[in-house]
């Protein structure tokens, strides 16, 4: 399998980067095809949640990607998607199992929504489009690109509501203190955290506003009607 | 080799062995890890009974020592049980396993079945009593629960520890923060007599005076009257016990 793939070509082509690359910048899972909303609004309140989900389902995409595409010649067409769920499904469950075990203060505050990559409509549209169809190497850049644009995104948006909504990063005050009664930095001189910031709408909003960024800024991903 | 993979045979075929591979490698996972995730849980509960009490992060107690560190300062061996009228059921390590939480939402259990446990500790730098009360009720989205801790003379609160899990943020979800939880300390569960005083969370800011009264959360007012009503429903039952030992 490998030797195959050499000959024909390198490791690293050019199509293949594109392949990680594209994820990232015009063909976003989040921001262009719209996938995976819903988990960006449910966990990105901490970066520290935000960054062990993106790790999660880049785990899960990656490993699916590549086990579909192994199997994807043995798999009875009519029976796929089953077949894709069931890949996704067990692989969800390792991760719950091993966060439970290994980061449990982690895993109570990220509860369900591990066991809801299950649905995350990016992996299993990545399995269907393009782990069905192409080779183990390809499929695994594929499944990296597109876990990679979709924790880029979940990691930016966490960004913003951790810092105003709680005025920390991963935990650590930027803003100074803001317990009533010894407030210090920002908050001595009135600053207060945005409460919004932390309520789901917000996260909404601000993946709106990366969107609108990001079209203003290349005119062809608008969509014409 | 001629293998037809749209026939029903291959189609069955893959589906079986696709599911027993993978059905045999989750639960093989899933028992390898069980004592381990058994630990988590068991060590988080040591955790949140000894925050009640003192400040776990001040005293550098995390999931590395809180085994260690729990059977210093409470002995299960004299925990107890209790039934919803105060009275002794049973002594022992037991108390530790019992399940509040699940025994409060069980329908089907009787008031009269459910049990009370009470964690008695020491404080070690003063060597007095401690007396560990676990709490649960319900918020405005979901469970809360938490632990009291009361002083040697089983009437004043030395500290509390509060959770939640989905209440909303900023509002009902600060009753695990200090600033609302130290408005629990000093305050009492019974009157010179030992009968039961029922706590009041209030509005008007009275509740650093009147050491029945709490003041709740603005803008978390069911969430706050939701830990009103866990704490008195529990303590009740617990000062009806201190009541009986103490005029014994």
């Amino acid at each position: 399998m490998s030797a195959d793939k050499k000959s024909s070509e390198p490791l690293f082509s050019k199509k293949n980067k594109k392949l990680i690359t594209d994820p990232l910048t015009d063909n976003n899972p989040v921001t262009i095809q719209v996938l995976g909303i819903c988990s960006a609004l449910a966990i990105t309140v901490q970066v520290n949640q935000a960054i062990v989900m993106s790790l999660s389902v880049l785990f899960v995409i990656i490993m699916g990607n590549w086990i579909v595409s192994l199997l994807r010649n043995l798999i009875p067409s009519r029976i796929r998607i089953i077949v894709q769920l069931l890949v996704v499904a067990s692989l969800v469950i390792i991760v719950d199992q091993v966060l439970a075990a290994f980061l449990p203060d982690l895993s109570a505050k990220l509860s369900v929504f591990v066991g809801l990559i299950i649905t995350n409509c990016i992996i299993m549209g990545r399995l269907e489009a393009f782990a069905m169809a192409n080779k183990p190497w390809p499929s695994i850049l594929d499944g990296f690109g597109n876990g990679l644009g979709y924790g880029a995104i979940l990691i930016l948006v966490a960004v913003f509501r951790e810092l105003f909504g709680s005025g920390t990063l991963m935990g650590i005050p930027i803003f100074g203190n803001a317990l009533p009664g010894e407030e210090s930095g920002l908050y001595a001189i009135g600053y207060q955290n945005n409460n919004l910031m932390i309520l789901p709408p917000m996260a909404l909003i601000i993946v709106g506003i990366i969107i609108w960024v990001q079209r203003s800024r290349n005119k062809a991903l608008i969509e014409e009607h | 080799m001629a293998l037809n993979k749209e026939s029903n045979g291959f189609t069955f075929g893959f589906a079986i062995v696709l599911v027993v591979v993978l059905g045999v490698i989750l639960a093989s996972l899933a028992e390898g890890l069980k004592p381990l995730k058994e630990k988590n849980v068991r060590v988080k509960k040591q955790i949140d009974i000894l925050s009640a009490m003192m400040d776990v992060e001040k005293e550098g107690i995390d999931r590395s020592n809180a085994e260690t560190e729990f059977s210093k300062y409470v002995d299960l061996s004299q925990a107890v049980i209790l039934n919803n009228a105060g009275e002794e059921v049973a002594r022992g390590k037991e108390a530790f396993e019992v399940d509040i939480k699940k025994e409060y939402r069980d329908k089907n259990l009787e008031e009269k079945d459910k049990k009370f446990p009470l964690f008695i500790a020491k404080d070690k730098k003063s060597n007095e009593t401690r007396y560990i009360i676990p709490v649960v009720g319900k918020g405005l989205w979901g469970p809360i629960w938490g632990y009291i801790c009361l002083e040697e003379d089983m009437r004043t609160i030395q500290g509390v520890s509060f959770d939640h899990k989905t209440e909303t943020p900023g509002l009902g979800a600060e009753i695990n923060k200090p600033f609302f939880m130290d408005r629990w300390k000093t305050s009492q569960i019974s009157n010179d007599a030992g009968d039961f005083q029922k706590y009041e969370v209030v509005k008007d800011n009275s509740g650093s005076t009147d050491p029945s009264k709490v003041d709740g959360i603005t803008g978390g007012t069911i969430t706050s009257k939701g830990v009103e009503e866990m704490v008195n429903r529990s303590l009740e039952i617990y000062s009806n016990y201190f009541k009986n030992i103490n005029s014994k």
